[in-house]
């Protein structure tokens, strides 16, 4: 019985494990809607770069300085793009940067496959990493706990940035009241530029993260951008924390839906968003945005 | 000129929408190239993108280094060889798209695919249009059984065949009688064909089974699973994974490193290169690596890698098989009749298939015989990241006929009707 319960804690811990991941692609994408009204579908489409960037500079420079250099490119590559696409779409209605985004996502799809080709490309766990933490029934790898320390890191950061500091006290007065913060004398434009920079950023890590222990090839983007998804529309639009608290959901659920019947493992998101989103049709903590109502 | 300020917004919007649709079109628009009558042509559909897309991309290589070698030797009959490449991306898409390459362009030839659904699908449309399809990719031994076809041809290996090659190899590694297994199979006609047959095996040479469990063909997160082969300690960890699941899998669990032998009874040569050095383990069935020991794969495996920076997989060898055959069918019939060639190649006409050994079709289920290979990690250190497997000689032995490895006709009857 003792062993049942090891086992149940391995699960549970590995599916937060996993909802962390999700957080990193799926906050991005909340801030950056709440805040620009952008639907942003090309955001997978980073998370590809991040792990291509990835392998690219491990090669020339080694594991460590990729690591930092990586997301931090991706975040600039973010920061160009809301520069000069994403900004002109802030006031256009969320069809067309729908549309914009899901165009460019083809097109850096398609630009790694040319540039890469179809087929995954090696890259492993660096060997410092390798192992596994193991404390009497309990093992886990070093490289998962790794992801989920650098992870926390990255998400309390974030948090700090968004709720400590004059800055995110700015965003946040930008999500609720746009035109409010420009009659203050208050220009968003270079908050959003930085907000997309940090969401895009995040994305890039979550790639970084991912790319020693899952397939590096064009579509990994598209398969975890529809879990991304589903984070955002379950935890509410505008809220951090319930972005944090449906992605852990996600996770969780995901992986025991995994353990127990492995078939149902990807319908498990959509049937929990459907129970949530007839509970809460504005999701676990969204909150009213007049603009999108 | 049009001038967009003046544009209502309705308009705008169908601009946008309009210059989005054209890129997305002419992004995954076919390579199309407009044929003459002269020309043979050639339908070759494959999943490009998706998680057979790898394994889709060599095929497209392979097939196009073929048409490339045919053409620059005459062609057949004297007409250069044409291919039109689509994106079957799903069963649905590869019959919608195989019609329209039938009807519409009037293609000669059906060529490829991966998938066993979408193949029984193009072979539907073959059958009806009465056009020959030779399928470079699809396992499942159902279609060289109840969905047989005559217009179909076989150049990829069914499951039987990878079963009982790789079933071989663990006897001879003791890893089957009394050994207690886990099957994880990707959840789709292949891997359902595949669990199938393995177990089959396995149950007739005493292996005790524990549990199967049905995989997403999208899935890419596996550890929930590793945790539960550790939870369950089994013996034997059997993949019956396609594509990128598979690459993903070995990954993972190589991470968790659990001291339980991995085997399995399909795999690509692009999966291991894509888990390299640090990940790739176990004992594995496979059709062809480009490190057989045969003249022909040499000059293949040289050719290819000098056209396109790679050496070839298991993939693009069906492929550039398929239309060589093709060419040469042409060439000795001096036809390009439906029903002279399948008889031509009912006939027991034998091919270099890259091999040791000549490969030739059954006249009655259109399986292609050839000898087959089991991989596993080099030992010491690889001398690149394509030499991370070792390949073992042919399957099976020079002294045996090619037929021990596929199903009789009493195992998988085929009635053509």
């Amino acid at each position: 019985m003792a062993i049942e319960i090891v086992f149940l804690f391995e699960q549970i811990l590995n599916g937060l494990l996993m909802g962390v991941y999700y957080l990193l692609i799926a906050l991005g994408l909340s801030i950056i809607f709440s805040l620009g009204g952008v639907v942003n579908l090309a955001h997978g489409a980073m998370f590809a770069i991040g792990a291509y960037l990835m392998v690219q500079i491990t090669e020339l420079t080694g594991y460590g300085f990729a690591f930092i250099c990586a997301p931090l490119l991706v975040g600039v590559i973010g920061m160009v793009i809301e520069r000069l696409f994403l900004r002109h779409f802030y006031k256009a209605d969320p069809v067309l940067s729908l549309l914009f985004t899901f165009g460019l996502a083809m097109i850096i799809e398609q630009a790694l496959r040319m540039i890469y080709g179809a087929s995954p490309l090696q890259f492993n766990i660096p060997d410092f990493a390798r192992g596994q933490l193991i404390l009497g029934d309990f093992m886990y790898p070093y490289y998962r706990l790794g992801m989920l320390a650098v992870a926390s890191v990255a998400l309390f950061l974030t948090w700090l940035l968004l709720n400590k500091t004059p800055f995110g006290k700015v965003v946040k007065a930008g999500v609720s009241d746009p035109d409010m913060v420009r009659a203050l004398g208050i220009s968003l434009a270079p908050v959003l530029t930085a907000v997309c920079g940090i969401g895009i950023g995040l994305a890039g890590l979550a790639g970084v993260l991912l790319a020693p222990i899952s397939g590096v090839h064009p579509a990994m983007g598209q398969e975890i951008l529809t879990a991304a998804f589903v984070v955002v529309v379950i935890g509410g639009l505008g809220s951090f924390w319930g972005v944090v608290a449906a992605a852990l959901l996600v996770g969780v659920i995901r992986g025991l839906t995994t353990y127990f019947y492995p078939a149902a493992s990807e319908a498990s998101l959509y049937i929990l968003m459907l129970a949530i989103l007839l509970l809460r049709p504005r999701g676990l903590m969204g909150e009213r945005m007049d603009r999108l109502e | 000129m049009i001038d967009k300020k003046k544009l209502p917004d309705q308009a705008k919007r169908r601009l946008v929408v309009g210059t989005v649709a054209t890129v997305a079109a002419s992004m995954y628009a076919p390579a199309f190239v407009r044929a003459n009558s002269h020309t043979i042509k050639i339908g070759h559909l494959t999943p490009r993108t998706g998680f057979l897309g790898p394994m889709g991309e060599y095929a497209m290589m392979g097939a196009t280094l073929a048409m490339e070698e045919v053409n620059a030797s005459g062609g057949a009959l004297g007409r250069p060889f044409e291919i039109l490449f689509e994106d079957s991306v799903n069963p649905k898409t590869a019959s919608s798209k195989a019609q329209r390459m039938v009807e519409r362009d009037n293609v000669d030839f059906l060529v490829g695919e991966i998938s066993s659904s979408s193949g029984l699908a193009i072979s539907q449309v073959a059958t009806r249009a009465q056009k020959m399809f030779l399928q470079t990719g699809c396992n499942s031994d159902e279609l060289r059984g109840k969905n047989c076809s005559r217009y179909m041809f076989h150049l990829e290996a069914n499951n039987s065949m990878y079963v009982n090659t790789i079933g071989r190899e663990m006897l001879r590694q003791n890893m089957v009688k009394g050994k207690r297994w886990m099957a994880f199979t990707a959840d789709y006609a292949f891997g359902h064909d595949l669990f199938e047959k393995t177990k089959r095996f396995m149950d007739a040479n005493g292996a005790i089974f524990v549990s199967n469990d049905l995989v997403p063909t999208d899935a890419t997160e596996f550890s929930s699973l590793i945790l539960k082969i550790r939870q369950q300690k089994p013996d034997l960890v059997m993949s019956n994974l396609a594509g990128n699941s598979t690459t993903n899998f070995m990954k993972q669990y190589k991470e968790f490193n659990l001291p339980i032998p991995l085997a399995g009874a399909d795999l690509n040569a692009v999966s291991i290169w894509g888990a390299g050095e640090g990940s790739f383990q176990g004992v594995w069935p496979i059709i062809w690596t480009h490190q057989v020991n045969a003249p022909s794969a040499k000059v293949f495996t040289e050719s290819f890698t000098k056209r396109w920076g790679r050496p070839p997989d298991n993939q693009a060898v069906g492929d550039y098989l398929a239309i060589k055959i093709l060419a040469r069918a042409m060439q000795e019939t001096k036809t390009i009749d439906t029903q002279k060639l399948i008889a031509y190649l009912e006939s027991g006409v034998k091919f270099d298939v890259l091999r040791q050994r000549e490969g030739y079709f059954r006249p009655w289920d259109h399986q292609l015989l050839f000898e087959m290979y089991t991989v596993q990690p080099v030992t010491g250190k690889p001398k690149n990241k394509w030499d991370v497997m070792q390949t073992s000689a042919p399957v099976p032995g020079p002294n045996e006929s090619l037929e021990v490895l596929a199903p009789t006709a009493e195992q998988n009857a085929c009635t053509f009707s």
